[in-house]
């Protein structure tokens, strides 16, 4: 079984290193998602207003967060739709892969690099801030109570944008619009990690640990959904009769 | 005759369009099977069946000795190999990738000696490292059907292979599938190319939704269509009737060119080895110049337009 999902994971990988939209999706957005909160944060200075600071604080802590939901978005909404392009389902499909083993192969393909950039730009923007900005407004970045809620976001929300793109991919013929759904139905939890990090809902550890819970329990479920819907004959022949 | 395929009354219904119809065959050990059919006759359907792709809604099968269901179908998997009509390979893989991939998903031990001899067998041994999307429509096809000789299967499930390809390319990938019987596979070949048909195929499957018939080509000609001579003469018969009425094992005649230079006759006959010698007696007697004589054959397409019904007709 694990060399099913080792195959199909190290396929999605090198198909990934190759697909040129793919490597631009990944490589883009984290810059960008790195470069302008660090630029927000190096720009204060010590004797910032405290109120500023903690905007600018919680709108740089806020940015990474959207890197585990747009990058895995874009891989997932590829997955299957890619496949369907390709016509490379039906010969796949007729092996003795089993439809968990393809699923999960293809999810451990996405969240992998999908939480390492995230987690490395996360890392790279607190050690930037350290050694680059003032000490106060360090202090501050490092010591904000939203920071160790959204390390446990990142790959929970990961795994919510990697099963709904998936699900998506699999009923949808077309990638580009794989891609744009993917995005769009990934946006609901980035919302409540929106209100956490703004503190619209207080970050406590009791609310965060709540949240993390139940986006966790949702995962799980999503992930049996999903499954359910890699059903063969619906991935090959769509409820329609063949033309051949 | 050993089936390596024995199908009873399967049926496929996609909502209220039955795509199959209580379709019934058995394929032997080791003969290539030809499955024809006009476009949505159900080729495609039946082969995902029997790929477990695509579940019946009724009747059942066995496939390399394993009950077409849900418990036999993991197992139907490991022995067969489907080929669909599109190659479906990874286009930014290499060749070599796209084998190692299948072959892991089989779980093959001695992966590159399994890929070398795949590779070999379609002459794309110096091809391996070129990603599929560089290749021709032709030697995707190879790669294709090296994927599916990684496994040894039992049951090469082939479907229109040839589709798009020029006959250079047409003619490797034939020689390729006769080379797989040879070694002792079973090849179950959907297509409507009637030529490659009759060229490959030790049996044939008629299919228009329903099964029309099944047998060896000439056990289906024999079937279908009287025995006939054809007889060319240089001009027009005086009186043909005279000629041929009465001739020994000659039942009819009709006037295939309808007075036209050179004159052509078809003759109904029992036999045409008994009848031929009496009708070039009563030719020359006749004084006619002979310019041909000789059994008039007819087609698996004129088989196929037979039994495939009005919508194979349109299509041609």
């Amino acid at each position: 079984m694990m060399t099913r999902i080792g195959a199909v994971m190290l396929k999605e990988l090198t198909e990934f290193r190759r697909n040129r939209l793919i490597v631009i999706t990944a490589a883009v957005l984290p810059v960008v998602f790195l470069v302008s909160p660090t630029a927000s944060i190096l720009s204060l200075k010590a004797t910032v207003l405290s109120s500023v600071l903690q905007n600018r604080v919680d709108a740089a802590l806020f940015f990474p967060l959207l890197i585990p939901v747009f990058v895995p978005a874009t891989m997932a909404a590829y997955s299957v739709a890619g496949e369907r392009e390709q016509g490379t389902l039906e010969p796949v499909l007729t092996t003795p892969v089993s439809t968990v083993e393809f699923v999960a192969g293809k999810a451990a393909a996405i969240f992998l690099p999908a939480i390492g950039i995230a987690y490395l730009v996360f890392g790279v923007f607190v050690a930037i801030v350290q050694f680059g900005a003032a000490a106060a407004v360090a202090t501050a970045v490092l010591n904000a109570p939203q920071l160790p809620a959204e390390l446990v976001f990142i790959p929970l929300l990961a795994a919510w944008a990697i099963w709904v793109g998936l699900a998506i991919s699999a009923r949808t013929g077309e990638i580009r619009v794989a891609q744009q759904l993917s995005v769009l139905a990934s946006l609901p939890p980035v919302a409540i990690a929106a209100l956490l990090s703004f503190h619209v809902i207080s970050p406590t550890f009791a609310v965060a640990a709540a949240l993390a819970g139940g986006l966790f329990v949702i995962d799980g479920a999503a992930c049996f959904l999903v499954a359910r819907l890699f059903n063969r004959e619906w991935l090959v022949a769509g409820g329609k009769a063949a033309t051949g | 005759m050993t089936a390596t395929i024995e199908v009873s009354h399967l049926t496929k219904k996609f909502g209220g369009r039955t795509a199959v119809a209580d379709v019934s065959f058995t394929v032997a050990r080791g003969e290539i099977f030809g499955f024809l059919g006009p476009n949505g006759a159900g080729k495609t359907t039946t082969v995902r069946m029997l790929g477990t792709l695509v579940a019946p809604t009724s009747g059942s099968a066995v496939v390399a000795g394993v009950p077409l269901d849900r418990a036999g179908a993991a197992e139907i998997r490991r022995r067969v190999s489907v080929m669909p009509e599109a190659p479906g390979l990874y286009r930014r893989l290499t060749v070599r990738e796209n084998l190692e991939f299948f072959a892991r998903l089989y779980g093959l031990p001695d992966r590159d000696a399994r890929i070398r001899r795949a590779l070999e067998s379609v002459g794309l041994s110096d091809r391996a490292q070129d990603p599929t999307g560089s290749l021709s429509k032709g030697l995707r096809q190879r790669t294709a059907l090296a994927r599916s000789l990684l496994t040894d299967p039992a049951v090469l499930f082939l479907d229109e292979p040839t589709s798009g390809l020029d006959p250079a390319a047409s003619v490797e990938v034939l020689n390729l599938i006769a080379d797989m019987r040879d070694k002792g596979t079973t090849v179950f070949l959907t297509t409507h190319r009637l030529d490659e048909a009759e060229r490959l195929c030790d049996r044939v499957a008629i299919m228009n939704t329903s099964l029309r018939a099944v047998g060896k080509p000439g056990e289906l000609r024999a079937q279908l269509f009287s025995r006939s001579l054809s007889v060319i003469t240089a001009a027009p018969l005086n009186d043909p009737a005279r000629v041929f009425l009465g001739l020994p094992g000659v039942r009819e005649w009709t006037d295939a060119s309808s007075g036209s230079r050179p004159a052509g006759y078809l003759l109904t006959v029992s036999d045409p080895a008994l009848a031929a010698p009496a009708v070039t007696r009563a030719l020359v007697a006749a004084e006619a110049d002979v310019l041909f004589i000789g059994e008039s054959r007819h087609t698996l397409e004129d088989v196929y337009l037979q039994l495939a019904g009005p919508t194979a007709k349109e299509e041609r």
